[in-house]
């Protein structure tokens, strides 16, 4: 087939039609979510494909899938894997029959996350075979074979490519797409399905007995190769390797690790080779714990003698300068360059009319002296204009406000949660606030889709990941389920009726919510809603500077005063705000 | 291993003005003249109107990144932005930038005094540069949204890639109900940079 040019994560959906899969479950996270973006909108779909209200719902469903003999695939970003880590630890126990293939990306530098966590302790926690892809034409040419390579060992597969991988680009040959064509069925073993005590031990110990022969076969798949070309080695693996490959001196030797676990007899074949060998690898020292293993008397150099960083992403200069401080000189180097000092930050910012920009901004006109623990979502982006003061994981704000309560924090404290957040894992930290007795007001940003990751749909949105309607959830219903008394549901863009739910809000006791209801505006956009243009009246207009400070990018000071710019979505949030009633509706863009 | 240099090519901009198209036509390109062809860019969080950068490697075997100081050409959709990475460019490097500049919210809410068009403009002087009023040339072609591809057209003069396949690779990627709009932007975008390619001869 011809080359083509695509993203990491387009490649990667590509190798699973190849597989075939025959179901896909996942949660947005970025890096990961164009997979099922992508799978999800596949023409003449036979696989059945979701966007699940959380990782480990994901996973269990994937998992039931394989043990149903079918191909299954579950997608998430690496913070993902946590809340899918209690299936995770015990799929490895229970094994699939059909192929189980676990996507968790990774985000090294986190581009887009809370933390740098590697995905690769997880399966080595876990025991279970993990693929790390150095290229987008090994990602996908990864993947289909991880699905293979389930079902010859019975076990899930990790497979963890990084933001470079998922989200870069490049020529890629792919195969062609396979038919799904299998059909589950589930053949009743509780000694493997039911994970009593008895059954447990046994299981455990199958687990281990499996992991000499998946060492093995890993190198023979040739995912783990090197070429021996002096005394002294560079190891390395994921895209790091190829940040390596960009700079390694022709008599330098050069192993490549792609797959885990690493065999402890090949490796110490290699290492013991050469008179020094210096690991190269992003985030934890997983390879450099297995060469230290094995290296005997061999010169050993890495993250743990201080030569290569443990956080943060690579780059060719950067791996160019952990071989120098190890004694390789390497072929290229690099000038030292130093980025311009004096250019403003251009951080990413809530969209002009963005509804949640208005929720912050009364929220700090009512509870002035208020706490804003808040979430994982656009909305974190509030931390702008002050109306964020925490953000931990997924579903952490409303937990996180009732536990400052019953610490004895006397001050108002307002939650703030997505509402695919919410769904995710919000609701028990919600039910859990109400019937122990918290005093918080919660804000649902209820916006009716996962905007952050690129607009996936989610039980509120009313339809599913493949376009067909459902009914969408009733947050006010889960909401007074869950215990709470006082719901109220307000348009964000009508700020008197906004601020008067707040108000009320903050006069009573107990758990309230509010439900803060209005379209995302990049969504408004796509479905064709123009609400009209704005104009500042220049005669009006005092300069005083509030609609500045209220951080819409679609408002701009000029040397000739305040200016409603292109970007203007016309939410009517400033005409609100404006003391002297200067922004007014009409006139030309 | 092979050492054949890429012509490493850093697309900048602002989040939501089309950073990607523009590493899609080069890509779609590249692969047209059977070029190997690496590239990363922005996703999630990081784009929502925040600073954008893509890389492409031409001819690239290797992973995706350039290294800060090597890069052959650079495309600024924002003359900020242009500056804001700079950095990026070997000392011969060609700059292409749209001479339009978009204040940071950020300037505006800390009351600091905005930069200047004019500033910037100076502060890139020792750069071989080539400015394109690309706004300008898109509301002339049809459509203010095609300012990316005017500025594909400019920088044709400074790829190595042909115009055939450029103008090729462009059709292919524009949505396909605007590809004579796209046409005319890239057409006025190429005759706008060929003083520029007069002026700044390849080194």
């Amino acid at each position: 087939m011809e080359p083509q040019y695509l993203l990491g994560n387009e490649a990667i959906a590509h190798g699973c039609l190849e597989a075939p899969i025959d179901l896909a479950c996942g949660y947005p996270g970025t890096p990961s979510s164009e997979v099922i973006d992508i799978l999800r909108v596949c023409p003449g779909r036979g696989y059945y494909v979701e966007w699940s209200v959380n990782e480990k719902v994901a996973l269990e469903n994937a998992l039931a899938a394989a043990w149903c003999g079918v191909r299954a695939l579950c997608t998430m970003k690496h913070v993902g894997l946590n809340v899918a880590a209690d299936p995770l630890m015990t799929s490895a126990y229970t094994g699939v029959t059909g192929g189980l293939v676990i996507m968790s990306a990774d985000d090294p530098f986190a581009h887009s996350s809370q933390n740098e966590q590697d995905s690769r302790c997880y399966a080595q926690f876990s025991r279970i075979p993990c693929l790390d892809p150095a290229s987008i034409q090994e990602a996908h040419d990864m993947v289909r074979d991880a699905f293979r390579l389930s079902e010859e060992f019975a076990l899930p597969v990790l497979f963890r490519p990084t933001t470079r991988i998922c989200h870069s680009k490049g020529d890629v040959v792919l195969g062609d797409a396979a038919k799904p064509g299998r059909k589950g069925e589930f053949h009743r073993d509780p000694r493997q399905y039911v994970v009593i005590p008895a059954h447990t031990r046994v299981l455990h110990k199958k687990l281990n007995e499996k992991q000499p022969g998946i060492k093995k076969r890993l190198v023979d798949l040739g995912y783990n190769h090197y070429q021996v070309r002096g005394e002294v080695a560079v190891i390395s693996g994921g895209i790091a390797a190829e940040y390596v490959r960009e700079v390694l001196p022709d008599n330098v030797s050069f192993m490549k690790i792609g797959a885990y676990p690493i065999d402890e007899e090949w490796l110490s074949g290699f290492v013991r080779l050469h008179r020094k060998v210096v690991v190269v690898e992003e985030l934890a020292p997983v390879i450099e714990g297995a060469v230290r293993e094995v290296s005997g008397t061999v010169e050993v150099h890495g993250k743990k003698d201080g030569h290569s960083p443990y956080e943060g992403e690579f780059s060719p200069g950067l791996v160019s300068g952990i071989l120098s401080s190890a004694g390789i000189s390497p072929a290229v180097t690099y000038p030292k360059v130093t980025p311009a000092p004096d250019v403003p930050p251009r951080p990413p910012i809530l969209c002009a009319g963005c509804p949640h920009r208005a929720v912050f901004y009364a929220m700090r006109k009512i509870f002035k002296d208020g706490l804003y623990p808040s979430d994982i979502g656009c909305y974190t982006l509030g931390l702008q204009m002050g109306a964020v003061d925490t953000t931990i994981c997924m579903g952490a704000s409303i937990t996180v406000g009732s536990g400052m309560k019953h610490a004895g924090e006397e001050r108002d404290v307002v939650a703030t949660i997505g509402d695919s957040t919410f769904l995710h894992t919000g609701i028990q930290g919600l039910l859990n606030a109400v019937y122990n007795g918290a005093d918080m007001t919660v804000v649902i940003l209820d916006n009716r889709i996962t905007a952050m990751t690129g607009h996936q749909p989610n039980p509120t949105t009313g339809v599913t990941a493949t376009g067909d309607p459902s009914p969408p959830v009733s947050l006010e219903a889960i909401c007074r389920a869950c215990g709470v008394s006082f719901v109220e549901t307000v348009d964000p863009y009508n700020l008197v009726s906004l601020t008067t739910a707040l108000k009320d809000a903050k006069a009573r006791p107990g758990v309230k919510v509010i439900i803060a209801r209005q379209a995302c505006v990049i969504s408004a956009r796509r479905a064709g809603i123009k609400r009209g243009v704005f104009t500042v009246d220049q005669d009006v207009c005092t300069d005083c500077g509030l609609c500045i400070q209220f951080g819409c990018p679609g408002i701009e000071r000029t040397g000739q005063g305040v200016r409603v710019t292109d970007l203007c979505s016309g939410c009517a949030i400033c005409t609100q705000i404006c003391p002297s009633g200067a922004i007014r509706k009409g006139g030309k863009k | 291993m092979t050492r054949e240099k890429s012509f490493d090519v850093i697309i900048v901009g602002i989040g939501g003005q089309g950073t990607i198209l523009a590493s899609n036509i080069l890509g779609s390109a590249c692969l047209l003249e059977r070029k190997p062809v690496k590239g990363a860019e922005t996703h999630g969080m990081a784009q929502r109107g925040g600073s954008v950068e893509s890389h492409i490697r031409i001819g690239g075997v290797f992973g995706p990144l350039i290294p800060p100081g090597t890069a052959d050409l650079l495309i600024g959709f924002d003359l900020l932005e242009a500056r804001r990475y700079a950095h990026y460019l070997r000392p011969e490097g060609v700059m292409v930038v749209n001479r339009q500049l978009v204040v940071p919210t950020s300037v505006h809410m800390a009351g600091t005094p905005p930069p200047t068009i004019t500033q910037v403009e100076e502060a890139l002087e020792g750069f071989r540069l080539c400015l394109v009023d690309a706004e300008a040339l898109a509301v002339q072609a049809g459509s203010p949204l095609t300012q990316n591809v005017v500025m594909m057209g400019a920088a044709s003069h400074f790829l190595p890639l042909g115009y055939e396949s450029l103008r090729k690779a462009m059709e292919l990627q524009v949505p396909a109900k605007t590809v004579e709009t796209n046409i005319r932007a890239f057409e006025l975008g190429r005759d706008a940079g060929k003083e520029c390619g007069d002026r700044i001869t390849p080194r």
